[in-house]
């Protein structure tokens, strides 16, 4: 009885604190509301009173110029080629990049900070940045967007496929580690048969995110669809936009698809 | 005997599938390289041409500090305000898109295709068309991100209230509750906080977005960046891309770590 008691007294005091904690949040962000809506101009009155106009600008996208579509072709499939190289090129610099991030595998303290440091680093930079001034220094095209995938999708497979990697089962890592295997062994029979599937499917989420960005790449230059989207918006050329849109819809829907069924197959 | 032979034939199915797979990957792989137009000279000319660039944007132009912090303030801003739009719409969307709440097939379903068709594109591509129609500056930003986010947003969404505990609804079921009243005591509760989990990590992915919008016009420090980039001036270039850096990878921790404390 006296130890039920002796738990009361904390617990109404934890209620208390708990109401005020809730009370300080919601204040809080109120007050990053206010502060954001102010910044951008939030007002619901230009947001309602402007969407005519935004659907005047769809209106004008109707009908799609379908005969743009053959033109489409080859711009696409350098949409393709620049996600596809960009991912497999990224997620064979993620493989070492993943095994310096996991802390179970690398035991070496400084070198996984330092890793996981790089890799967050990576990861903050948008690819159309990357873009950007990857072509000024490589100069116009797919290689560029190529590229920049690449930086990209290692540091992001980086850190999904690390984070599995340090919730996997350290038995069979132990276990060699104890018969005298040294790292390398340790990684082939402990680490990889425990991860590759994960990975397989990570990467084939990082293509995905990948082909959605290689369709805008062209806006800075980085080939791709992207180029004909900017020049068809540049000349005003809606029904031609709309076809670059719709193009773009067909193949990503399709890709999505083809990526789910694959990674059903994996997991 | 006989369970060990199809098992041994699965397996040796299962790795000639890997193989093919090893096939199909490394063919695509030789077909996208070839289509990059690479040679050696672009890479001989294009690795000093990187390191010098790098090398200009180091120190950063600190005399531009000020400003990138100004445009960074309005790229938070913009993604607050987008992700809560967003979020806001989502929350109808997900109910609708759910399959275990006893709506239609047909409503869940549709609901589910226009969520994925949102989902499709990358919100630039919306942030061009608010521009062209709202004017350039950080509305278009929030409408593209408040748009394009409800696609992601749903889509996870409907997934957790998928994922509920039916027992407190059927209890709520038995004691004679309604329609209403069972939403809100026994859905709700459990989804609210998996749904600002969601709400946070779009948030995080929208901050990144809303840095580069400025790209085509749509506010916060994309704006000085493309200026920057267009100009050539690689301290500028330099400066807010370590400012980006430095908010993003602090506003990315404390999310993480509302997050945790949430869910």
């Amino acid at each position: 009885m006296s130890n039920s008691a002796a738990e009361e007294k904390p617990s109404r005091f934890m209620l208390v604190m708990g109401k005020i904690k809730g009370l300080l949040a919601i204040i809080l962000v109120a007050i990053i509301y206010i502060w954001s809506a102010r910044g951008v101009g939030f007002s619901l009155i230009e947001i309602i009173g402007e969407l005519p106009s935004f659907f005047n600008l769809l209106w004008d996208m109707v009908p799609p110029n379908w005969a743009y579509s053959i033109r489409l072709i080859n711009p696409l499939l350098e949409t393709f080629q620049t996600a596809i190289a960009g991912t497999i090129l990224g997620t064979l610099l993620a493989i070492p990049l993943i095994l310096l991030c996991a802390s179970n595998v690398n035991r070496n303290n400084p070198l996984y900070f330092a890793s996981k440091g790089f890799m967050n680093l990576m990861r903050t930079i948008d690819p159309m940045l990357y873009a950007a001034i990857l072509v000024a220094g490589v100069g116009l095209g797919a290689f560029a967007g190529m590229l920049a995938l690449m930086f990209f999708s290692m540091a992001v497979n980086a850190k999904l496929t690390s984070e599995s990697l340090e919730a996997i089962d350290d038995g069979p890592l132990e276990a060699i580690e104890a018969c005298g295997g040294n790292k390398l062994e340790m990684i082939k029979y402990a680490v990889a048969p425990q991860i590759l599937p994960t990975f397989a499917s990570y990467t084939l989420y990082v293509f995905e995110i990948n082909i959605r960005a290689s369709t805008v790449l062209g806006l800075v230059g980085a080939g791709g669809i992207g180029v004909n989207l900017d020049t068809s918006l540049n000349l005003f050329r809606y029904p031609n936009a709309a076809m670059v849109i719709l193009a773009t819809f067909v193949v990503v829907v399709l890709i999505d698809h083809l990526s789910n069924v694959l990674r059903e197959e994996l997991v | 005997m006989k369970t060990s032979n199809t098992s041994l034939r699965d397996y040796e199915k299962k790795s000639m599938k890997w193989y093919v797979g090893y096939f199909v990957v490394l063919a695509l792989f030789i077909w996208s390289m070839i289509g990059m137009n690479i040679n050696l000279e672009r890479i001989s000319d294009g690795i000093p041409a990187m390191g010098r660039i790098l090398a200009l944007m180091v120190p950063p132009d600190t005399a531009r500090l000020e400003s990138s912090v100004i445009g960074m303030i309005e790229t938070i801003q913009i993604a607050v305000i987008g992700t809560t739009i967003a979020a806001i719409f989502s929350i109808p969307v997900s109910f609708m898109a759910a399959r275990n709440l006893g709506l239609p097939t047909a409503v869940s379903t549709a609901g589910k295709q226009i969520l994925n068709a949102i989902r499709t594109f990358p919100s630039l591509v919306f942030g061009i068309f608010f521009v062209a129609s709202y004017g350039p500056g950080p509305l278009a930003g929030v409408m593209a991100l408040g748009i394009n986010s409800i696609g992601m947003l749903g889509k996870l969404n409907s997934e957790i209230v998928e994922a509920i505990d039916p027992g407190p609804i059927e209890a709520l079921e038995a004691t004679g509750a309604n329609y209403p009243e069972m939403f809100l005591y026994a859905v709700i509760p459990q989804v609210l906080p998996e749904f600002i989990g969601t709400t946070l990590y779009r948030f995080e992915l929208n901050l990144r977005q809303a840095s580069v919008l400025g790209l085509v016009g749509a506010g916060g420090i994309g704006v000085t960046l493309m200026q920057a980039l267009q100009f050539r001036r690689w301290a500028i270039v330099g400066m807010t891309m370590l400012v980006i850096i430095v908010v993003v990878t602090i506003l990315d921790y404390s999310s993480a770590f509302i997050r945790k404390k949430i869910i």
